[in-house]
C-alpha cells in the first residue's frame, strides 16, 4: 500500500463526515473504533517502514497548482514516523478515557477532524500543504476549548487561535519569500520542502527567513515570551483538549524547527544557538519555578509541560545527533507522559470537580491504583532512569554538553526543580492523612480509565528500558540531516558546529 | 459643407457591442412584458434575467481577444473579457436570491430586474473601453441603476443609503470628469492609449508634472470613492447596511471589479509612464484602508456592518496588488475577486436568510451578533456553513480566499515589497479576530432567547445559492490552477 499516508490523513476526515449520520448514543463507540483503526494503520506504517533508509518514504506527489508550485506531496521519515504514531495513539487513548457526555457526537467528529490535521502536518512535504494542515488544526481545537472548557473558555480559545494565527502568517510570508527565491534561482515555482533543502542561501537571507519561521514555530512550542496563551488554554480546556494539545499540537512547533529551520537555514541556526539556548534555559528554569508556585494541579502540569518543551528546544539546537535525536525522542516521551498526566488530573477532576491541591491529601490510601499510575507518570516526567523521560532528557543534555557545559548544567537544574515541584504535588495530594471528608469515599480508577492508562504505563517502561527500536530510525534520519546540513552550510563556523556522527550504529543508545 | 463620412459596417466590428446590447435588450424586454401584462410573477422575471445573462455570458465568451470596435472606442482585451465574465457570473449568483418565499418590496416590481440588467450593461461598457467618455457613460448608467435598486428596498435607511450613495457617487463622477478634462487638456485625446503616447513624449516638459499630478489626484479621488478606499470609504458601511443583504454583498464585489478594471487601465498607465508617486499614493491608500477598516470592523456590533468593513479591508488588500503593476499583481486582483465573490456573496446570503421583517433583537441593527448566538443549536448546517465562510474570509486554508491571499502576497514579495506582504499578514491576523467573534457567537454561546425563526427567510432557491457558494469555497483548491492559468493567459495577452 504505497498511498498509506493519504489513507492515514483522510481516513479520520471521511470518518468524521460520516460520523454526522451515526446515532448520538453510538457516537462514542464509533469514534473509538475509528481511532483504533487509524492507530493500527499507523502501526502498519511503522512495520512497513524501512528503518535502514534515512530518506523520505511512502512519497506521494500529485501536482495541485503547478503554475504556483503547489503540490500534494507527502512523505515520512524516521523523525516524523513516531510522532504520527504518537498522535494516533493519544487520540485513541484520549477518546477512550473521555468522560464528556454532553454533545458527545460533536466532540467525536471534531476530534476526528483534528486527527486528520495532526497527521497531515507531520506527513506534509509541501510547505503550503503543511501550512494548510497547520492552520486547520486551530479550528477544531478552538471549538474543543471553547465549547467544553471552563468558565473563561471563550477568552482562552480565542487567545489560542489568534496567537498561533498571527505567528503563522509571518511564517507564511517566509514561505512565500523562500518560494520566490527558489523561483529566481531555478526558474521554477516550487513549495516542496525537499526542493527547498537544495537551496544554498546567503547568511543574511537565512537569518531573516529563520526569524520569519521562528515566529510561527516559537508561538506554537511555546517559547518563553510567547508562552502566555498556553496556561489559559490548558486551564480552560477539557481533559481531552489538554491531552491532545500537550501531546501533539505543541510538537508541531518543535517538529517545524527540525523539518524547516535547521536543514534550510543551517548557518542561521548555528548563529542562533546561543540566543535560543538562553531563551530555552529561561523557559526551563522560569516556568519550572512558576509551576512550583501553582495551587492548581493542572496548572502545575501545564507549566511543567512548557519547561520540558525548553529541553526539547535545547536539544534541537545542539546540532549533533545525540541532541536532535534525543529531542525527537523527548517529543514522544513528553507527549505520552504529559498526556497521561493531564488524563490523571482529569480523573480526579471528574470525581471532585476541583483541581486545587489544597482540597486533596491522602489520596494514596483511598485510590491506590490511581496513586501508583500517577506516581509512575510523575517519575517519568521528572526523568527517572528506566522511564521514557530519562532517555530523551539524558540524550539532550549529553548532546548540548558539547556546545556549552555551563548551559547544560543550568538546563540540568530542571531535573532538580522538576523533582521538587512534582514531588510536592504528590506529597500534598497523595500522602498524609485524608483530611477532607469528601475524599474518603472517592472511587478508585474504573475499568475504562485503567485500560486507557495501562498502555501508556507499559510504553513508559518499555521505551525507558529498551528505546532502541524507536531511537534507531530517528537516529538514522537525524544523522542524514546533519550530514546534509554540514555539506550545505556556507560559513566555516557552521560547518564546525554541525557535528556529523562518525560511527553509524549504537551511538545515542542508552546502555 | 459637411463631408459625408463613409464607414463600412465591417470596420465597426459591431460584435464587440453585442454583450452590452443583450443585457440592455433584456431589460427592455422585461419592461415591455410588464406593459403587456402587469400581473406576471417575479419568478418569470428572475428566470428571464438569468436567461439573458446566460446569453450575455455566451456572447462574451465568443469575443476575440485584443480587438477594437465601434469607431475604436470599444476595447476587447483580456481583462475586459474576464471582468465581464466575472460580472455576469456574480450577477447570476445574486439574482436567484430574489426568489425568497417572503414578500419583499423591491422584487414586486419588474423594474427591479430591468434596472439590474441595465446596470450590468453599464458595467460592461465600463470595462470594455479605454475611452474616458464611454467609461463615464458606463459608470453613470450602472451607478444610477444601482442607487435605485438600493432605494427599492423601501425602508427609511435604504432611502438614506441610496441618497448617500447618490451624493457621494455624484461627487466622484465630478472628480472623474475633471480628471478626464485635465487629461484631455494635456493630450488632446480621451483615448487612454493615445493619452499615454502623448504623455510619454511630453513627460519631460517643465511645468507639466503639476498637471499630470493634478489629473492623477482627481482620478484617484474618483476611484477611491468607488472602491471605498480611505478616506473616501465612509459611505460604504451605511450604504451596505441600508441595502438588502444580498445587494450589499453584490455591491461589495461586482461594482468594484468594474472600478478596478478602469483603475488598472488608468493608474497602470501612470505607473508605466514612470510617475512613481502614483504607485506610492496607491500603496499608502491601500495600507491605510486595510488597516483602518480592520480596526473599525473590530468594534462593530452588527454582523452586516462588520462584513461591510471587512469588504473595505479586502478592497484595500486588492488595491495593493494594483500598485504592483505586474502581470502577477493584476492576475491577483481578478483571482482574489473571483474567489472572494463566492464567499462574500454566500456570507451576505446567510444574513439574508436570517432577515426578518421586524428587528427582533436590537432596535438599531438588523443583524446584531446576539442574533447568531447559539446558531449551532438552532440550525447546525447553517452555522457550519457560515463558519466556513468566516474562516475563508479570515484566510484559513484550504478555503477559497486563502489562495487569493497568498497569490497577492506572493505577487508583493516577487516585486520586492516584502514589507507590504508583512503588513498584509498582520492585517489578516487582526481580521481573524472579528471573523472569529461571529464563530464564537455561533458555536460557543447559548441562544439569547427562543429564536426558532432565525432562518425565517429560508427557501429552496436561497439554499441552492448558498450551497453553490459553499461548494465553491471548499473546493477552491481544485479549480485554482485552471483559474490562475486562464486569468494569467488573458491578462498577459492584453499586455498588463
Amino acid at each position: 500500500m504505497d498511498n498509506i499516508l493519504s489513507v492515514l490523513v483522510f481516513f479520520p476526515a471521511i470518518a468524521g463526515l460520516l460520523g454526522f449520520v451515526v446515532n448520538k448514543e453510538s457516537a462514542r463507540a464509533y469514534g473509538i473504533t475509528v481511532a483504533a483503526i487509524e492507530f493500527l494503520l499507523s502501526l502498519w506504517l511503522w512495520f512497513s517502514f524501512d528503518s535502514a533508509n534515512a530518506g523520505m518514504q511512502f512519497v506521494e506527489l500529485i501536482p495541485l497548482i503547478p503554475d504556483f508550485g503547489v503540490s500534494y506531496y507527502l512523505g515520512v521519515d524516521g523523525i516524523s514516523l513516531f510522532i504520527i504514531i504518537m498522535a494516533t495513539l493519544m487520540t485513541l487513548i484520549g477518546m477512550m478515557s473521555m468522560s464528556i457526555t454532553e454533545n458527545i457526537k460533536n466532540m467525536i467528529i471534531t476530534l476526528l477532524f483534528l486527527e486528520m490535521t495532526m497527521v497531515g502536518v507531520f506527513v506534509a512535504l509541501d510547505a503550503i500543504i503543511f501550512y494548510l494542515f497547520w492552520e486547520l488544526s486551530l479550528v477544531p481545537m478552538l471549538y474543543i476549548i471553547g465549547a467544553w472548557g471552563g468558565p473563561l473558555r471563550v477568552y482562552a480559545s480565542v487567545k489560542f487561535f489568534l496567537y498561533t494565527f498571527a505567528g503563522s502568517l509571518i511564517m507564511l510570508i517566509g514561505m512565500l519569500f523562500l518560494a520566490y527565491t527558489y523561483h529566481s534561482l531555478t526558474g521554477v515555482w516550487s513549495f516542496a520542502i525537499t526542493d527547498w533543502y537544495a537551496l544554498v542561501l546567503p547568511v543574511n537571507y537565512q537569518l531573516w527567513l529563520f526569524g520569519a519561521f521562528f515566529f510561527g514555530f516559537a508561538i506554537k512550542v511555546p517559547m518563553f515570551p510567547f508562552h502566555t496563551w498556553l496556561p489559559y488554554a490548558h486551564g480552560q480546556a477539557p481533559t481531552i483538549g489538554s491531552v491532545i494539545l500537550a501531546a501533539v499540537l505543541l510538537k508541531m512547533g518543535t517538529y517545524g524547527f527540525v523539518r524547516f529551520s535547521l536543514p534550510m537555514f543551517p548557518d542561521a541556526s548555528v548563529l542562533m544557538i546561543t540566543p535560543i539556548a538562553v531563551i530555552s534555559i529561561i523557559m526551563i528554569i522560569y516556568t519550572a519555578m512558576v509551576a512550583y508556585a501553582q495551587k492548581d494541579m493542572k496548572q502545575v502540569i501545564a507549566y511543567s509541560s512548557v519547561s520540558h518543551m525548553g529541553i526539547i528546544m535545547l536539544g534541537i539546537f545542539a546540532m549533533n545527533a545525540e541532541g536532535i535525536g534525543g529531542s525527537v525522542f523527548q517529543m514522544l516521551s513528553h507527549g505520552i507522559v504529559s498526556g497521561a498526566l493531564f488524563m490523571l488530573v482529569g480523573v480526579i477532576y471528574d470525581r471532585r470537580h476541583t483541581k486545587l491541591m489544597s482540597e486533596f491529601g491522602g489520596l494514596a490510601s483511598v485510590m491506590p491504583k490511581y496513586a501508583v499510575i500517577f506516581g509512575i507518570m510523575l517519575m517519568a516526567a521528572v526523568g527517572l532512569p528506566l522511564t521514557i523521560g530519562f532517555v530523551g532528557e539524558f540524550l539532550v543534555l549529553l548532546g548540548f554538553y558539547e556546545v556549552s557545559p555551563i548551559m547544560t548544567i543550568l538546563a540540568g537544574t530542571s531535573i532538580i526543580i522538576g523533582a521538587i515541584y512534582m514531588l510536592t504535588v504528590y506529597k500534598k495530594s497523595f500522602f498524609g492523612p485524608v483530611t477532607n471528608e469528601a475524599n474518603k469515599t472517592l472511587k478508585d480508577l474504573d475499568a475504562k480509565e485503567t485500560w486507557s492508562l495501562i498502555p501508556l504505563v507499559l510504553i513508559v517502561v518499555w521505551l525507558g528500558v529498551y528505546p532502541k527500536p524507536v531511537l534507531e530510525p530517528i537516529d538514522n534520519s537525524v544523522k542524514a540531516m546533519l550530514t546534509f546540513m554540514n555539506e550545505k552550510a556556507v560559513t566555516q563556523e557552521a560547518r564546525d558546529m554541525i557535528k556529523v556522527a562518525k560511527s553509524s550504529t549504537n551511538r545515542g543508545e542508552v546502555k | 459643407m459637411l463631408q459625408p463620412i463613409n464607414v463600412s459596417l465591417e470596420s465597426l466590428n459591431l460584435v464587440t457591442l453585442a454583450p452590452m446590447l443583450i443585457a440592455i435588450a433584456g431589460g427592455l424586454i422585461i419592461l415591455v412584458l410588464d406593459l403587456i401584462n402587469e400581473k406576471l410573477d417575479k419568478t418569470l422575471y428572475v428566470m428571464l434575467t438569468i436567461l439573458m445573462l446566460v446569453i450575455d455570458f455566451g456572447a462574451v465568451l465568443g469575443l476575440n481577444v485584443n480587438e477594437r470596435g465601434f469607431f475604436d472606442v470599444m476595447l476587447i482585451d483580456g481583462i475586459s473579457i474576464i471582468s465581464q465574465l466575472l460580472i455576469i457570473v456574480g450577477s447570476m449568483i445574486f439574482i436567484p436570491l430574489a426568489l425568497t418565499s417572503k414578500r419583499f418590496h423591491e422584487y414586486s416590481y419588474p423594474e427591479f430586474f430591468a434596472l439590474f440588467l441595465f446596470m450590468i450593461g453599464g458595467f460592461q461598457f465600463m470595462v470594455a473601453s479605454d475611452n474616458l467618455i464611454l467609461i463615464f457613460v458606463g459608470l453613470e448608467t450602472a451607478s444610477l441603476s444601482l442607487y435605485t435598486l438600493i432605494a427599492l428596498h423601501n425602508r427609511s435607511n435604504s432611502y438614506e443609503a441610496a441618497v448617500k450613495y447618490f451624493t457621494m457617487g455624484a461627487l466622484a463622477a465630478g472628480f472623474f470628469a475633471m480628471g478626464s478634462a485635465v487629461l484631455y487638456g494635456l493630450t488632446g485625446s480621451i483615448e487612454l492609449y493615445k493619452v499615454a503616447e502623448v504623455l510619454a513624449t511630453r513627460l519631460n516638459e517643465t511645468g507639466l508634472m503639476i498637471a499630470i499630478f493634478g489629473s492623477s489626484v482627481l482620478l484617484l479621488v474618483a476611484f477611491a470613492f468607488k472602491l471605498s478606499l480611505f478616506p473616501f470609504h465612509t459611505w460604504a458601511p451605511d450604504v451596505y447596511e441600508g441595502a438588502s443583504a444580498p445587494l450589499a454583498g453584490y455591491m461589495s464585489v461586482i461594482p468594484k471589479v468594474a472600478a478596478f478594471v478602469v483603475s488598472i487601465r488608468i493608474f497602470g498607465m501612470y505607473i508605466d509612464l514612470g510617475v512613481e508617486w502614483v504607485r506610492m499614493i496607491i500603496l499608502a491608500l491601500a495600507v491605510i484602508t486595510m488597516t483602518l477598516a480592520n480596526i473599525m470592523a473590530l468594534v462593530q456590533e452588527d454582523v452586516k456592518r462588520m462584513l461591510a468593513y471587512s469588504s473595505i479591508s479586502h478592497a484595500g488588500f486588492i488595491m495593493a496588488a494594483l500598485a504592483l503593476d505586474t502581470t502577477e499583481g493584476t492576475t491577483a486582483i481578478f483571482l482574489y475577486y473571483a474567489l472572494f465573490m463566492f464567499t462574500n456573496l454566500g456570507a451576505f446570503a446567510m444574513l439574508w436568510i436570517s432577515r426578518h421583517k421586524n428587528r427582533r433583537f436590537d432596535a438599531r441593527y438588523d443583524h446584531p451578533y446576539e442574533k447568531f448566538a447559539g446558531f449551532i443549536k438552532i440550525m447546525p448546517t447553517g452555522a457550519v456553513i457560515m463558519g466556513l465562510f468566516m474562516l475563508s474570509l479570515a484566510g484559513v486554508p484550504p478555503f477559497s480566499i486563502f489562495w487569493g491571499k497568498i497569490y497577492v502576497m506572493q505577487a508583493a514579495v516577487n516585486s520586492g515589497y516584502i514589507w507590504l506582504a508583512i503588513v498584509m499578514g498582520l492585517n489578516s491576523a487582526v481580521a481573524a479576530y472579528y471573523y472569529l467573534k461571529l464563530i464564537v457567537y455561533m458555536f460557543l454561546k447559548d441562544p439569547v432567547k427562543d429564536v426558532d425563526t432565525i432562518y425565517y427567510n429560508l427557501s429552496k432557491p436561497l439554499m441552492a445559492v448558498i450551497g453553490l457558494a459553499t461548494v465553491a469555497t471548499i473546493t477552491a483548491i481544485f479549480y485554482v490552477q485552471p483559474l490562475i492559468s486562464y486569468l494569467y493567459y488573458m491578462i498577459s495577452a492584453s499586455g498588463y
